[in-house]
């Protein structure tokens, strides 16, 4: 396959997967707000949410007052910010387009009907919009692709580079979810273990379609330390941390073993090497540790991976 | 100026057209409405897009299809299909010539400075004969007709002529919508039109290739308007869609650049212009092409089609002189004719147009989709006379052409069936065998009497059948 094949599939996927995350952003902030808080509060909480999206200067240098209007244009319509929605699912489609062989035509199909969909609503008078639609409107577009993937692609490697760039992306973005949890309870560390501690974690749980599925598997109350579990090491969470990057790995093992000994594997052997590491902890070693250093390091990690993909796949040996 | 009228005679429905004719007086009134949308959306669906440059408004902005096919017999087919077959071999004869002993220029049969100070031709190329001789090897002849018996040659396109996949998605669209009409076989079918084309490519292989050539298809990108059609033939034809970026040299081969390493490549089948094909031979400041590409084709590891310098041969100056390559090379009398051309740089045809201006066409002679050329009849007094003083200052830069009362074909507009002016594209492919699938692209001028058929000018599009026997 040729490696600009390969790394517009991989991005495609990852962008998919990138505005899927930014509208359950949106989720969490709008849910977050909902919240009887402090006068500051709302102000605080959105920036909280900027800052573990890494966007919080690009927002401040183009918007400055943080608003639910600024918000939600910059999250969900901004194509300066390379990840809004809109800015993720048009490039998600244009990486389409360019690899339009490579993609059967319902994936296809339903990748253009999702970017002309947006640019439809893009169109709409924005106080005739409520954001919790948006979100909706998203994630439904996004599965109804992911959707016509596990139905239609061939399993071959651009199968493997295109859910590669799904599992990469989604180990990063429930890390950075996870992380608004720090942001958020950081400069009033006295909530840690209150109610208001409880109902962010149920936010976060609920960001991630996970909310029932945590007490099919847990049972009891939300707990910090269970919630964490259920996102981090629970092999049984679709989102968790230790599910998408063993995706990650299988993916990687399915090119290695196709492609052969003449090809390099750095990439598969660092995600095998992090994966490790992951199975070797357990929840309290994560919270000695520190859970926002934990996902600092995590994150690192998974940007080690992707550039191995790269040097490994993507240049094509000259 | 009365057209010819494809489908009637008198006012008989011609024999080809009657079919057709009995399925438009039996469709129900809101029918035409409801499939008119339907294919659009079925185009809107599969993506088949042009981009215009330049005109901003939608870039993925959809050619407008006609559902009223446009007809021929067998035996008007077999004989166009005869011409364009015979004006094919002798376009590529013709470069094989201007680039090795040049014996028409010699025999005085076309000047000199026609072949040698024209822009598309390639020094660089000189004395390289590319395999089994042949230079340009998707040729579309762009014809119109005039009369029952009577069709002229507009152009030749030697190059990368465009449009191919309209062919065939309006035929699909066609078969999709209305089986009926299809039912009984007796329209010819043109979907063997990617397999040929791989053949022809792969016929063409260097030498120094010993295994199955791999093919691929060279497009600039996704930014330009052909870029589906591009995406879409290396589709059917099972080849990888490379850029310049995702190719390079080493020693003596080209090769592509693969998530398994180098593969090499044999033969490009380029939609790329000369000047971007390799920096370092052409434009330097050209990121489309691949640095050393020509240094690899000149010594035969790589075949590109069409050949770089190919141009030379579809130049609107040259084009005056097919019929003369015909008897030349051939020794035959040509099959289908020139349109008469007046060439500005001869004194008496300067006078004779510059008196004549708004009877005629006037083209620059290096311009094309329908760009920087005055249709005198159509156009203003002011118009004609700004154009007269462009020709003062550049005389050499133009020909000029009567005004042809081309052919009309029904077509659907707002009221029902009214004629609009057609012309007609196929496409013939040369490796070892010469051969080209019976239909092409037809063009239609949507707007009442325009001439223009130019997609970049508003025109639209219709499935071509060719009826068996």
């Amino acid at each position: 396959m040729l490696s600009r094949t390969a790394a517009n599939l991989f991005w495609m996927g990852r962008h998919l997967e990138r505005a899927d995350t930014a509208a359950r952003l949106l989720d969490v902030g709008q849910r977050i707000t909902l919240l009887p808080n402090t006068a500051s509060g709302y102000q605080n909480e959105w920036n909280s949410l900027l800052q573990a999206s890494g966007s919080a200067d690009l927002f401040a240098e183009k918007y400055g007052e943080i608003s639910q209007e600024n918000i939600e244009e910059f999250i969900f319509f901004d194509r300066d910010n390379p990840g809004s929605v809109m800015a993720c699912i048009e490039k998600a489609r244009e990486a389409g387009r360019i690899v339009r062989t490579a993609l059967t035509s319902q994936v296809w199909d339903a990748l253009n009907m999702a970017y002309q969909d947006l640019r439809r609503i893009e169109r709409t008078p924005r106080d005739t919009l409520d954001m919790a639609s948006l979100t909706d409107v998203t994630t439904s577009h996004t599965s109804t692709v992911r959707g016509a993937i596990n139905a239609t692609q061939l399993r071959n490697d651009g199968w493997h580079f295109m859910n590669l760039g799904y599992g990469l992306e989604r180990a990063d973005a429930t890390a950075r979810l996870l992380d608004v949890k720090y942001y958020v309870l950081l400069p009033r560390i006295e909530f840690v273990g209150s109610g208001l501690d409880t109902y962010h974690w149920q936010v976060i749980l609920r960001a991630l379609s996970a909310h029932r599925s945590y007490h099919w598997a847990y049972g009891g109350d939300i707990t910090a330390g269970r919630v964490a579990d259920f996102l981090i090491l629970n092999g049984e969470s679709p989102r968790s941390l230790i599910t998408a990057l063993y995706e990650a790995v299988w993916n990687l093992e399915g090119i290695a073993k196709r492609y052969g000994d003449t090809v390099p594997t750095n990439a598969r052997d660092k995600a095998r090497e992090v994966l490790g590491r992951l199975q070797a902890h357990d929840i309290d070693m994560i919270f000695d540790e520190g859970l926002h250093e934990f996902l600092t390091w995590f994150i690192g990690e998974i940007g080690t991976i992707s550039t191995l993909v790269h040097e490994d796949y993507l240049l094509g040996g000259s | 100026m009365t057209s010819y009228n494809e489908m009637y005679e008198g006012s008989q429905v011609r024999d080809p057209y009657a079919r057709l004719s009995q399925w438009v007086e039996t469709m129900p009134a809101d029918f035409r409405q409801m499939k008119q949308a339907e294919a659009e959306a079925l185009f809107r669906r599969i993506g088949i897009t042009f981009a215009v440059y330049g005109e901003g408004g939608d870039p993925d902005r959809l050619i407008p299809f006609d559902m009223m096919p446009r007809v021929f017999e067998q035996a008007e087919w077999r004989r166009l299909e005869r011409g364009i077959k015979q004006r094919a071999r002798a376009l590529n004869a013709f470069l094989r010539d201007v680039y090795g002993r040049a014996e028409i220029v010699r025999a005085g049969r076309i000047p000199a400075r026609l072949v040698y100070q024209n822009e598309a031709y390639e020094k660089a190329v000189v004395g390289v004969v590319p395999p089994r001789g042949v230079y340009s090897h998707i040729i579309g002849i762009d014809l119109v007709r005039t009369a029952k018996d009577e069709f002229f040659v507009l152009e030749d396109n030697c190059r990368t002529p465009s449009g191919v996949s309209y062919m065939l998605e309006n035929r699909e669209i066609m078969m999709r919508m209305f089986p009926g009409l299809f039912r009984g076989n007796r329209i010819e079918p043109v979907d063997q039109y990617p397999d040929l084309l791989r053949r022809t490519l792969e016929s063409v292989a260097p030498a120094k290739c010993h295994d199955r050539p791999t093919c691929v298809i060279l497009t600039p990108g996704h930014f330009n308007s052909a870029y589906y059609e591009h995406s879409f033939l290396a589709n059917l034809m099972g080849v990888e869609l490379v850029e310049g970026q995702d190719l390079f040299v080493d020693g003596e081969f080209v090769y592509m650049r693969t998530t398994q390493g180098p593969k090499r490549v044999d033969v490009i089948y380029r939609r790329v212009d000369d000047p971007f094909l390799d920096p370092l031979c052409f434009r330097p400041d050209s990121l489309l092409g691949v640095p050393g590409l020509m240094d690899v084709y000149r010594s035969g590891g790589v075949s590109i089609c069409s050949a770089p310098g190919a141009g030379v041969a579809d130049d609107k100056a040259i084009y005056t002189f097919v019929p003369e390559m015909v008897r030349f090379y051939l020794g035959e009398e040509p099959l289908l004719q020139n349109v008469q051309t007046w060439t500005l740089w001869k004194d008496d045809d300067y006078r004779h147009v510059m008196e004549n201006l708004a009877d005629l066409v006037v083209k620059e002679v290096h311009g094309s989709g329908g760009y920087g050329m005055l249709v005198g009849p159509k156009s203003t007094k002011e118009e004609i006379e700004a154009f007269r003083a462009k020709i003062e200052a550049d005389p050499g830069n133009y020909i000029a052409q009567p005004t042809l009362a081309l052919s009309t074909c029904p077509t659907f507009v707002e009221e029902g069936l009214a004629p609009r002016h057609v012309d007609l594209r196929p496409y013939c492919l040369c490796g070892d065998r010469i051969e080209l699938v019976p239909g092409g692209l037809t063009r239609v001028a949507l707007r009442e009497g325009s001439l223009v058929v130019n997609s970049s000018q508003g025109g639209g599009v219709k499935d071509t059948w060719v009826l068996s026997e």
